[in-house]
Formats: C-alpha cells, sequence, structure tokens
C-alpha cells in the first residue's frame, strides 16, 4: 500500500514535541457536537432550566398547590372593592374568586404548558407531513401543498383559530387543534425549504450514483439532514403557542370549564381589577413570559448549536 | 517531426486502438440540454442552455480518459449524464454493451454498482451525519458485496461489510479507527479518500472523477493523484477525469477531450495534445497555464483570448469559439465545423492545419 | 531583479508581524515573527497553502484584522510610519488612497445592490475631491484601461451582470481609482478560469507597471508566481521558510517544503508520466515553531536536529533565505530531488 504514500520517520523527540493531541477514537456526529455544544451555552441551560422548573411545577401541581384550586373557600373575603393581597396563609393572596392565588397559578402551569406543548407537536406533526410530501416528491405534489399551504398562511393565525374554535366549539382540544393548524403552514414551509436545499446538496446525488434507492435517501439523508431548522423553530414556536394559549382564553375561547385554571383567563378575570390588585394580572402575566423567555432562550441556543458555522 | 497531416495510415491506427479490449463506454451523439423557465404560475419554457451539445467519447477498457474545459464548458454536465445524474436529451450512452439512455429506474440501479463517481468538494459529498463506518457500509447493503469479495470477506453478512469497509480504508490509506469518525473530523485530503474509498467499495469498472483535487491544497493534491493511478493499477479501472487543470489531466490521462460551450473540439492522446495541440482553443488554453519556472514564464508567449466565454444558452453560430479565436476567418462565423480526424487526434477546427503552420507558439514540449 | 535591501527606505517594511487569535487553549498564532520588505514598484509574491498566514499578514497590513479576539504586535511600517495600532479612521484614510486590495472572489466584495459605476466612483470621492461628472469620467477611464468593453454602459450595471472575470476587472478598476503605491492582491485568479486567469494577470503587471505601484501577490499557484513576482516568499505555518529573488528560488530551491511544492504538482513543462512524489501528511501534522521546524512531522527529511525552537531564517546567498536546519544542497537541487537522492540524503 506504500505506493500511496509514506509517512517520514519521525524521531522520538518530534513526536514528543508535536505533543499527544487526543485524538478521539471515538468520532463525535454532528448531533453529539450539537448537543456538547448547547451544554456549554449558558443560555440554553438557563432556558432549559426554566422549562424544567416550570413542567416540574405542573407535572406535581396536586403536591406543591397549598390548596385545592376547584374550591372558591374564601369568597366571603373578596369583595367588589377588595382582593386581599398577600397573608400568612396566602402568600401571593387571594384571587377574584376567593381562591388561592399561588394554587391557581401553579396549576395554570399545568393546562398553559400542555395546550402549548400538544398544540405545538400537533403543529409539527402536520407541517412535517406536508413538507415533508412537498419536499420529497416535489413537481406537482409540491406546487399542491404549497398552495394550500399558502392559503392557510394567507389567514391571520388568531384568525384561523376562532374559526376553527368556533366550528370545533370551546373544548381545550379545539384549542388545541386551532393553534396547531395556525402552525402548520410555518413548519410546512420550513421543512419543505430545507429539505430543497438538501437535495440540492452533492451528497444527495451522491447518494443516487451510489445507487440507493429514492424512499432511502429522502428517509435517511436528506430528512435527517432538513430537521435542524424545524427543531429550533419547534422550540421558539412553544412560546408563542404558550401566548396564544392565553390570548385565546382572554378571548373567551379557552376551556368552557372555569374552575379549571389557566394563565390566559386569570389575566381576563384580573382585567377589571387592574387598579385595586395589580398582583393578580402582573403574576400570571411574569408567568406567560418567564415561561415563554425560557423557550425562546433554548431554542436560539439550539440554533447556534446546530449551526454549521459554529462547528470548530 | 513531419506534419501530422501527411500521415492518412495514422487514422486506422486511431481507429485500432478504440477497439483493442474493447469500449467500456460508447458516448454518440449525447446532448443535454436544460430548459430555462419563465412565469409565475405555469413555467413556460423559453429557451435551452445546450450545456451538452452532441459528443462523441470512447473510452477504452482500463485507460483513463480526460475531459478538459473551463467553467460552463458543460464537462461535468457530460459527466453526469455518463452516469445518467441528467436525463440525457439525446444520443446514446453504450456502457460494456447495456444502452444507459433506455434503462429503467430499477435495472439502471442495479447497475450503478459498477460505475461510480467521485466529486470535488468531499465535505459537501459526504452526509455530515454519517459516520464513515455508515458511508462506507450503506453501499454494500444497497447492492451486496462483489462477488470476489465475498471469497475474500465471507458470507454477505454486516460483519463481512465491515471488514471489506476497514479493508478499504486501509487502501485509501487511512487507519481503521476513522471508522467511528464523521467527516467533518478530517481534512480535506483525507474526506476526499473517503469519497474515494466509498466509490471504489462496490468494485465497480467504472470510475468518473469529476474534479477529483481542485478543491484540496496544493501539498495533497498530490497524494490524491497517486493514489487514483494507484487504485487503477490495483483495481484495473477505467476512469473518466474531469478537471480544468490540464496539468493533473495530463498526468493522469492517455486520451483527453478538450471541451468547449458544450462540444468537444479537439480529442487526441496525452502525449500529442500537449506536443501538437491543433484547435485555437487548446492552444489559448495551454499557453494560459502558468508554469512554475520563471525563465519559461519570461520567454512564453500567449495566445491570450479576447472577452469571455458566451452563453451556452445562445452560442454563436457557426464555430463556437470564433467570437473568441484569434485566428478566426469568415466562414468560422457560419459553417459549424466537424470533429474531424488529422493524424492521431480529432480536431474540430476548419482551419487547424493553418492555424498549426503559422501560429508562432511556443508550444511548451516537455520532452526538453 | 535587486533584493529588498535597495539603499533607500522600502515602501512597506513588516518587521517581526505576530498575530494570535483566540486566548488560553485555544490560542492560535497565525503569523509568527513575520519580516519582508516590498520596495517601491516591485512585485513580491507570498505563496502559502490554506492556513499558513498569508493572507492574515495583508489583512494586518490593510488594519482588516478583526478588534476583537486578535492581537497583533510587531511594526507595518508604511513608507517609514507604522501602521500598526493606527484608529480605524486613519487607517480608512489609507485604505483605498494608499493600499488598496483585491480579493479572491470578486462577487462577495463588491457590493451587489449598488452598479459598479457608483463603486467606483464613491472610492474616487471620498479620497478626492472631485465633482460627480468627473468621477464618473474617470470611473469610465479605468473600466477601459482595465480591459472592460463598453465601459459607459457596464458603469450602470450591477455586479451580478458582469461575468467572473469582469467582475475581478472590476474590482482591480476599484483598486486602482486612486492610483494607490501600494496593491495587495489575495488570491486574485483563484476563483477564475485560466484563460481568463491568464488576462487578468497581464492586466495586473501591465497596470502595476504603467502606474509604477508596488504589489504584494498572494497565491498558492508557484506557476503565478513564476511568471510575475520579483521576489518570492514562501510561508508555512505562519512563518517564512524561503525568501528568494524569483529566478533563484526556482533554480535553486533549499526549503523542504519549497521543493516538495515544486515535485508535487503535475507540470507542463515536465516530461508526462514522471510520477509525482507528494508531500506526506497534511497541513494540520504540525508542531509549533517554539518547539521544532513546524514542516518537520511532513519532511523527509527530519532528524533530531529539526527539534529545537531556534530554526532561523538563514541567508545562504544574496537574498536568499532559507529556515531549515536541513536545506537542500545545490547538486541536489539540479538532480531534480529523485526519489533516490533524498533516500541517500538521509541515510
Amino acid at each position: 500500500m506504500s505506493a500511496t504514500e509514506t509517512q517520514p520517520d519521525r524521531p522520538a523527540s518530534l513526536v514528543e514535541a508535536m505533543g499527544t493531541r487526543t485524538e478521539d477514537e471515538q468520532g463525535t456526529s454532528l448531533w453529539a457536537g450539537a448537543a456538547k455544544r448547547l451544554i456549554k451555552n449558558p443560555a440554553a441551560i438557563a432556558g432549559a432550566a426554566i422549562i424544567v422548573l416550570f413542567i416540574l411545577v405542573a407535572v406535581f401541581a396536586d403536591l406543591l398547590a397549598p390548596y385545592d384550586p376547584a374550591k372558591s373557600q374564601w369568597i366571603s373575603e373578596v369583595s367588589t372593592s377588595r382582593v386581599p393581597g398577600p397573608s400568612p396563609g396566602h402568600p401571593l393572596g387571594l384571587d377574584p374568586f376567593g381562591s388561592d392565588l399561588l394554587t391557581q397559578l401553579i396549576f395554570g402551569a399545568r393546562q398553559s404548558l400542555l395546550i402549548g406543548v400538544v398544540s405545538t407537536l400537533l403543529g409539527l406533526l402536520g407541517g412535517a407531513l406536508l413538507g415533508g410530501l412537498a419536499g420529497a416528491f416535489g413537481g406537482w405534489v409540491d406546487l399542491l401543498v404549497m398552495r394550500v399551504v399558502d392559503i392557510l398562511l394567507s389567514i391571520p393565525s388568531l384568525l384561523l383559530a376562532v374559526s376553527v374554535a368556533a366550528v370545533v366549539g370551546r373544548t381545550p382540544t379545539a384549542l388545541m387543534v386551532a393553534i396547531a393548524a395556525a402552525q402548520v403552514p410555518i413548519f410546512a414551509r420550513l421543512l419543505r425549504g430545507s429539505m430543497l436545499a438538501q437535495r440540492g446538496q452533492d451528497y444527495v446525488l451522491a447518494s443516487f450514483s451510489l445507487g440507493l434507492r429514492r424512499r432511502t435517501i429522502v428517509m435517511s439523508h436528506v430528512l435527517p439532514n432538513s430537521l435542524g431548522p424545524v427543531l429550533v423553530q419547534a422550540t421558539l414556536t412553544l412560546a408563542t403557542a404558550i401566548i396564544e394559549v392565553a390570548a385565546l382564553s382572554y378571548l373567551g375561547l379557552g376551556a368552557p370549564d372555569p374552575t379549571v385554571a389557566e394563565w390566559g383567563r386569570m389575566l381576563v378575570k384580573a382585567q377589571e381589577r387592574l387598579a385595586q390588585a395589580p398582583q393578580l394580572t402582573l403574576l400570571p402575566g411574569a408567568c406567560i413570559a418567564v415561561t415563554a423567555l425560557g423557550f425562546t432562550l433554548l431554542g436560539e441556543a439550539l440554533r447556534e448549536a446546530l449551526d454549521p458555522k459554529s462547528r470548530r | 517531426m513531419s506534419s501530422p497531416v501527411e500521415r492518412p495510415e495514422a487514422a486506422a491506427t486511431l481507429a485500432d486502438q478504440g477497439t483493442e479490449g474493447g469500449n467500456l463506454l460508447t458516448v454518440r451523439g449525447l446532448k443535454v440540454h436544460y430548459p430555462i423557465r419563465k412565469g409565475l404560475v405555469f413555467d413556460r419554457t423559453v429557451g435551452h442552455v445546450q450545456a451538452v451539445d452532441g459528443v462523441d467519447l470512447d473510452v477504452p477498457r482500463g485507460q483513463t480518459y480526460g475531459l478538459v474545459g473551463e467553467s460552463g464548458c458543460g464537462k461535468s454536465t457530460l459527466g453526469r449524464a455518463l452516469l445518467q445524474l441528467e436525463d440525457a436529451t439525446a444520443g446514446s450512452v453504450d456502457f460494456d454493451g447495456t444502452e444507459l439512455t433506455k434503462l429503467s429506474g430499477e435495472r439502471l440501479r442495479v447497475l450503478r454498482r459498477r460505475m461510480q463517481m467521485v466529486f470535488q468538494d468531499p465535505m459537501a459529498s459526504l452526509d455530515p451525519r454519517q459516520s464513515v463506518q455508515s458511508l462506507l457500509i450503506e453501499p454494500l447493503r444497497v447492492h451486496g458485496l462483489a462477488p470476489a469479495d465475498v471469497e475474500e470477506f465471507g458470507p454477505d453478512s454486516p460483519s463481512s461489510h465491515l471488514a471489506k469497509a476497514a479493508a478499504m480504508l486501509e487502501v485509501v490509506g487511512l487507519p481503521r479507527a476513522s471508522l467511528a469518525k464523521y467527516p467533518h473530523e478530517f481534512s480535506g485530503g483525507q474526506r476526499q479518500r473517503i469519497g474515494i474509498a466509498r466509490a471504489m467499495i462496490l468494485n465497480p469498472d467504472l470510475v468518473i472523477a469529476d474534479e477529483p483535487v481542485s478543491a484540496l491544497d496544493v501539498s495533497v493534491q498530490a497524494q490524491v493523484i497517486n493514489l487514483l493511478e494507484h487504485l487503477q493499477d490495483l483495481f484495473g479501472l477505467t476512469y473518466v477525469v474531469i478537471a480544468h487543470d490540464l496539468a493533473v489531466v495530463r498526468h493522469i490521462s492517455d486520451r483527453i477531450g478538450v471541451m468547449y460551450l458544450g462540444h468537444i473540439v479537439e480529442e487526441a492522446d496525452a502525449d500529442t495534445l500537449y506536443a501538437e495541440p491543433m484547435h485555437p482553443y487548446t492552444l489559448a488554453l495551454m499557453s494560459a497555464i502558468p508554469v512554475p519556472d520563471p525563465v519559461l514564464e519570461d520567454s512564453r508567449e500567449r495566445v491570450l483570448l479576447a472577452g469571455d466565454l458566451p452563453s451556452p444558452a445562445n452560442p454563436p453560430a457557426g464555430c463556437r469559439f470564433h467570437t473568441r479565436c484569434p485566428f478566426v476567418q469568415d466562414d468560422c462565423r457560419t459553417v459549424v465545423p466537424e470533429l474531424r480526424v488529422l493524424g492521431p487526434r480529432k480536431v474540430a477546427c476548419h482551419h487547424a492545419e493553418e492555424i498549426h503552420q503559422q501560429a508562432a507558439v511556443t508550444v511548451i514540449d516537455g520532452t526538453d | 531583479m535587486n533584493a529588498p535591501q535597495s539603499s533607500s527606505d522600502p515602501l512597506l517594511s513588516i518587521r517581526n508581524l505576530d498575530v494570535t487569535f483566540g486566548r488560553g487553549d485555544k490560542e492560535t498564532r497565525a503569523v509568527d515573527g513575520v519580516s519582508y520588505d516590498v520596495p517601491a514598484g516591485t512585485i513580491v509574491g507570498v505563496v502559502g497553502e490554506s492556513g499558513s498566514g498569508k493572507s492574515v499578514t495583508s489583512l494586518a497590513v490593510m488594519g482588516l484584522l478583526p478588534q476583537r479576539g486578535c492581537r497583533t504586535s510587531g511594526e507595518i511600517l508604511f513608507d517609514g510610519v507604522n501602521l500598526l495600532g493606527r484608529s480605524d479612521a486613519e487607517m480608512s484614510r489609507i485604505r483605498g488612497k494608499e493600499i488598496a486590495m483585491v480579493f479572491q472572489d470578486p462577487m462577495s466584495s463588491l457590493n451587489p445592490v449598488v452598479p459598479v459605476g457608483t463603486q467606483v466612483t464613491e472610492v474616487l470621492r471620498t479620497h478626492e475631491k472631485v465633482s460627480a461628472a468627473e468621477a464618473r469620467d474617470r470611473a469610465g477611464d479605468l473600466l477601459k484601461r482595465c480591459g472592460i468593453p463598453d465601459p459607459l454602459r457596464r458603469l450602470k450595471e450591477y455586479p451580478h451582470q458582469l461575468s467572473g472575470g469582469m467582475r475581478q476587472r472590476a474590482m482591480i478598476a476599484i483598486a486602482l481609482a486612486c492610483k494607490p503605491r501600494l496593491l495587495i492582491c489575495d488570491e486574485p485568479t483563484t476563483a477564475l478560469d485560466v484563460t481568463i486567469q491568464a488576462q487578468v494577470l497581464e492586466l495586473l503587471a501591465e497596470l502595476v507597471s504603467d502606474l509604477g505601484t508596488a504589489m504584494i501577490m498572494i497565491t498558492h499557484d508557484l506557476g503565478v508566481v513564476a511568471g510575475l513576482c520579483d521576489h518570492v516568499n514562501v510561508m508555512y505555518a505562519g512563518r517564512i521558510v524561503e525568501s528568494a529573488p524569483r529566478r533563484e528560488l526556482f533554480a535553486n530551491p533549499q526549503h523542504r517544503y519549497t521543493q516538495g511544492l515544486l515535485h508535487s504538482i503535475p507540470r507542463l513543462d515536465h516530461p508526462r508520466g514522471a510520477p509525482l512524489q507528494p508531500i506526506p501528511g497534511t497541513p494540520r501534522d504540525t508542531v509549533a515553531w517554539d518547539k521544532a521546524c513546524a514542516f518537520a512531522p511532513r519532511c523527509r527529511y527530519v532528524t533530531e536536529e529539526c527539534v529545537t525552537p531556534e530554526i532561523d531564517l538563514d541567508e545562504l546567498s544574496a537574498g536568499h533565505q532559507v529556515r531549515c536546519v536541513h536545506p537542500a544542497t545545490r547538486a541536489e537541487t539540479i538532480a531534480d530531488g529523485s526519489a533516490a537522492t533524498a533516500q541517500e540524503a538521509t541515510a
């Protein structure tokens, strides 16, 4: 094999001077490399910490919340002119219906996160399906799918959500479907664009020239390489989804059961008491903002970590 | 040296040479035209880019055919069309007795085992998310080991695939530990070795290398050129090497075709082409290449071409080179020159003989 | 060709230039004690591969290195005045006016949304007090001189409407607009086809000699250097390893890297069939200069003596400096570095 290359015999002192550059025996895949960069990024850690915190709160709401959220135990202490603020038994005070505010916020996390996550997953699924179809087949399939997506995209997302809610009715499912429907075109366009860009790459041509089947090329090469931007978008969309849940609830399209706590609806109810008890609006508002911030931080960090330019 | 024109018998030897051992690849009248589309909703074809416009090639088994030309001359498109990675608009590509242009999808896919490609940019042509092991084994999973390899590595199983992959890595000069690594962890030259290993792992008969070294550092290019030559000896491969660098093509090729705007304008064996270029474009191309020898550089006379390459969407009438040719005459503007046999070469120029006589060009002769 | 040490001070004199990127563990020294002169009216070639520091040196001269994450030391004397440490405002008065640069990729160094003519007149009007009409006339003349046909029409066109060769000509027109005293060309023809490269090189040589401009030609192509430059510096891993007048360098290359480069490229002026002798390894296989010769890991002639921090640029003959423990002898060079002599030398 020496015809290809002969390495010069390096004197021992030179080998020593070159140092033992710790060459990993095990290679680092792009995903693993991205994960490493993600862990080193303080923004990602902060974002993830916020998200994990809220998820824990949502999951263990029953254990964490001091009171039962469904009962208005202190209705007598609330009047049209007064909502009691923090007191020894109620660290954040009461809400306008005589429930403990902290309990409501804790259970609100469950509802907001659940709807936000499920709707984003639905949107991602639908969008990936449409975008993947368009990106994989191209031609008239692409043309057809993308025109449908264009139509969806031309409808303002809130209007779309309101229409879906109007058709399906006021249930949490309707809320999820409504928000998901607004997200479908975003994901569809993103994945399609990403796939089209990847399809133009030489490695796809190389795969064809090796005699790989079109299905294999699309599923195991084009798709995995196109997912990065979609994942980033999903994380960022989660932030908007949570805000949208709140917005739709605010518009009165949220879950019909008034005893189920939800941040958006808490905002609505507190609105008329803005002057006398500002904490009623500020606290749920802060919860929405911080959760959204968490997802945004993580999303941006993910974008950075997946960026090929940040390699090496 | 007597003028090549006075040796009609040379034409006969030329023809014989082609059939000796048989041609692995025979191309006739190959055209690749891309439609230029315009329109918002419904695409409308407003013209065609004539990337490859009527090319004949004969590539003898076990030899290297070099295609040179500048960007936009259609050499890469031609290379891809040979492998049916581009649809041919017209013409035929005969690969070892099989007409490729009429082959159905699945039969073509199976046949791809025997014809492989080495790409210019090894980073772009390897899936960045695949480990070297996966990159090398994937083609084996699709096509299975070649019969000779089944004998050497045992039954066509995942473990013998791995053994073959490791053996192939060694052949291209990379350590076995590379199997677990990913393309971005290698230098450019090493990546190109991986690309070459992947093309060779299926034991192909024909390998088309499209600018295999132009993306590499100068000091590494020679390694890859030597590797390609070594593999050709080892496996008895037939190469089509596409490059813009005449020095590289001359070094590696037995026969060379010079392309200009979708046509082959001159074809000859490597020594003849460089000793006596007959087409004015070949002359210009050769005289334009800088040579790392100041004495020669100072004494060289260059055939400088005026202007740029015309658009292949709207090629000039007559000889396609006439807009830049320093020796242009009236008939060049109207009559398309045929590729005609002239001694040991083929040339597509009406006035090749006169130009050859009058051109006071210092042709670099490698024999001094 | 006269050696850079002429009686008067050279136009540009780089003295002990260090450029370091990053900090701590990630610190990399891109340029390591580089010194060279560019006398007025001469063309100096800088040859090297990616990572050799050839481009970083020229960016330092232009004051175009990033402000953050990059430290420089040494001196860059232009007309006797140190350019290092000048403010950006001061540098921008010099850039374009006194020193101009042509980059490899004309598409990305031209502004895509501004007509070519405006980009030429912009430079003229920034550095000289000329009226719009006069600037336009001069821009037209410049384009014409740079071999752009129909210059008045071209002035109104955008970069994407020009071919690669025309764009590079436009870049050269912009660079030469204010008749700079030094022109730095960083791989100006690498992105171009050979026939266009020949045109552009011819044009550059002609313009530079007409205007009396000095030029630094940065390239990886030894052929380009052979036909154009008066003096050549070969760089490897941030240092100059060999520096010689053009004819001397090619007739008598003494550094093993220079020699290796000349033997590893297929050459039109050599008989066909001669096997190539590649330089083993990759530019990544290196060692820090403060421990050993950085080329040692790839060198066929490496010995224990190469592992020393003090490998100086020795002047072996007039104007010919080499940084090598085992430089090639003249006899070896004449034997054309055949594999046989190479083996004997090491034995």
